[in-house]
């Protein structure tokens, strides 16, 4: 159907355009017309189209000049210059430029036709294409994970398989890689999806704090008790808790844990009463817990409780296939919560990223390109979107030090490298350094940095 | 009712009109008239293209719509043109009133062929029944074979036959049927 595709006609000369329009217009295309350049700019500021005729002699801005800011606007339009009088200068400029087609007036009814229909067969594919790109993350996005890697594959097997057992689950991996994720796709995938799914930061509380959070507390059980309360271990009834950074947990947490495991009872704080549950647990840490279980930092007999099966989350890094289909996860996702126009991700920028360790893993890929969409002006990221990445080369050099340095050498190649990295900004760097904007200046002066 | 008007350029034989009559009769089914012949304007003229203006007949045309036509078809011997295009066989205002037709580029002549007045009468049915057909909101067809395809060549015009597709038809009934509902029965009201 051409009725999907909009053409623009731009010619100062009414007839011109207007015969033009209608003629294509019988062809079934959607049409608009523009009298100059800039009318021209405004209109593909506001919509999308798939091809623009411009004329290259116009008053004002010309042609080429019309034609290259529109393509800035939106660089996936099939530019074709039109003009009376054809050089081998103009028509070497304008294909140097970004047009995809140079023609003489007046040209051959079947010349226009053929061009016209070929460039919309290629459009129509492209389109074909992206939406089978998309079918095909979405082939790999298991609950919302999305991944093509094998180690994943496993996984994501692993969970179909155990959904529906009640057994408990260790979830290892390092910081940033999505265990909440997995934990989630646990129980989303299995029977008890209707349950809460109740999380729980160990890391994040201190250990009475996380007791009375975990088994609830009766009234009166300590100062500001005022109400019986509720543990998040009841609040999952039925449900999944999934407990996250469960290294961290004290001792006496990890035998009450172990208790309840055992014998899926608990008492709360303060309370006599048996409570019993009928919870999943899943839970899940970034520490070596085998190795904390060697130096008695973590209780064996827990360990083995928790770690029924066991999932090991590989790091981005080992993974970095799957960093071209999150980056485009991320960026469709996160352009439409921020309401930005940015549509896809160039080639260059996905090296880029592919090539980076990442040692914050996935969230800080979705950290990097909410930061780059944010100052994005394109409708796609450009390797310059992700300047702020320090290359990682750079920032090894810059804290490995020679042998024979003084330390006045070592402040100056600590100021040059902040500065780089805060793109010579004063203000950015002085906080980054934790000194006064006057020390900075002075210190910049005393050792002749270049800014 | 409303009729579809023939506006013949001066030349035009009248054995050109009387064809088109019939068949435009059998295809649209609207009573067909006929203005009185129109010269084709000098300032139509372009010199240096030795051609007419087709937007600037069109629009002689257009000037001729009677009060009781629902469609006007303009017929010239000039051959016509676009800015863009070096030639094009007819020109229709889509969704709108007029439309015309060259007779130029139809005639065995044009290609150095003798004259077959046969070939002319269906190629002229043809481009006549396409025109219309676009002041009926249709737009080209991919059926090569419908009346309605593209034609940029004359080989092409040959192809097609001089009516509608099946889904082509089914459109132009619809937006026919839809004129019948309230195109003001002009007669009746005189």
């Amino acid at each position: 159907m051409n009725s999907q595709w909009k053409i623009l006609v731009v010619d100062d000369e009414l007839i011109m355009r207007e015969s033009m329009a209608a003629w294509l217009m019988e062809d079934g295309y959607l049409v608009e017309t523009a009298e100059s350049g800039h009318e021209a700019i405004e209109l593909v500021k506001n919509n999308q189209f798939a091809i623009c005729f411009i004329d290259l002699k116009m008053p004002g801005i010309d042609g080429i000049e019309a034609m290259m800011e529109i393509l800035k606007i939106q660089p996936e339009i099939s530019a074709i210059i039109i003009t009376a009088y054809a050089t081998v200068d103009t028509a070497i400029t304008a294909m140097k430029e970004g047009a995809q087609e140079y023609i003489v007036k007046p040209c051959n009814p079947q010349e226009i036709s053929i061009l016209v229909q070929r460039i919309i067969k290629i459009k129509t594919l492209e389109r074909e294409n992206q939406l089978l790109r998309k079918r095909l993350l979405k082939q790999y996005d298991f609950h919302d994970i999305i991944s093509k890697n094998q180690k994943m594959a496993e996984i994501f097997d692993l969970i179909k398989d155990i959904t529906n057992l009640p057994s408990t689950v260790l979830i290892q991996g390092e910081s940033g890689t999505g265990k909440e994720m997995i934990a989630r796709a646990i129980h989303q995938a299995g029977s008890r999806r209707e349950a809460p799914f109740i999380a729980v930061s160990c890391a994040a509380l201190a250990e009475t704090l996380l007791e009375s959070e975990l088994f609830g507390h009766e009234k009166g059980a300590f100062t500001g008790a005022t109400d019986r309360k509720p543990g998040k271990f009841e609040l999952a009834s039925g449900g999944t808790l999934f407990l996250d950074e469960i290294g961290d947990i004290t001792p006496k947490l990890q035998i009450e844990l172990l208790r309840v495991l055992q014998e899926r009872t608990f008492y709360r704080v303060g309370g006599s009463e048996e409570v019993k549950v009928d919870v999943r647990v899943i839970a899940a840490t970034n520490k070596n817990l085998q190795e904390a279980t060697y130096k008695g930092d973590f209780r064996e007999d827990l360990f083995y409780r928790l770690n029924v099966i066991n999932i090991q989350i590989p790091p981005l890094r080992d993974r970095r296939e799957d960093i071209p289909l999150l980056a485009n996860h991320f960026i469709e996702r996160i352009a439409l919560e921020l309401g930005k126009n940015v549509t896809g991700i160039s080639n260059n920028a996905i090296k880029c990223l592919i090539d980076r360790d990442w040692p914050g893993n996935i969230r800080e890929l979705e950290n990097a390109i909410e930061r780059a969409i944010v100052s994005c002006r394109e409708t796609v990221l450009a390797a310059e979107s992700f300047a702020f990445l320090i290359p990682q080369d750079e920032d090894r050099t810059s804290w490995s030090l020679p042998g024979n340095m003084t330390l006045s050498a070592i402040e100056r190649l600590a100021i040059e490298s902040t500065l780089k990295r805060c793109d010579g900004n004063i203000k950015e760097t002085a906080t980054v350094l934790g000194i006064d904007r006057s020390t900075l200046y002075d210190k910049i002066k005393r050792y002749g940095i270049k800014r | 009712m409303s009729a579809i008007y023939l506006a013949p350029g001066l030349h035009i034989d009248s054995e050109v009109t009387e064809i088109l009559h019939r068949r435009l009769r059998e295809v649209f089914g609207f009573p067909i008239k006929q203005t009185a012949p129109f010269l084709e304007a000098d300032e139509a003229y372009d010199h240096k293209r030795e051609q007419y203006s087709s937007v600037a007949i069109l629009h002689q045309v257009t000037e001729l719509i009677e009060p009781d036509a629902t469609r006007i078809l303009g017929i010239t011997t000039k051959d016509i043109f676009i800015p863009m295009l070096s030639f094009i066989f007819g020109q229709a205002q889509l969704s709108g009133q007029a439309a015309l037709i060259s007779l130029a580029r139809l005639q065995q002549t044009f290609y150095s062929l003798p004259p077959n007045p046969i070939l002319l009468a269906d190629r002229i049915c043809k481009e006549a029944v396409h025109e219309l057909g676009h002041t009926f909101g249709l737009i080209h067809c991919l059926d090569i074979r419908c009346v309605m395809s593209l034609s940029t060549s004359i080989e092409q015009v040959d192809v097609k036959r001089d009516d509608f597709c099946r889904s082509c038809r089914t459109v132009l009934l619809e937006r026919i049927d839809a004129i019948g509902q309230y195109m003001p029965d002009v007669e009746e009201e005189q």
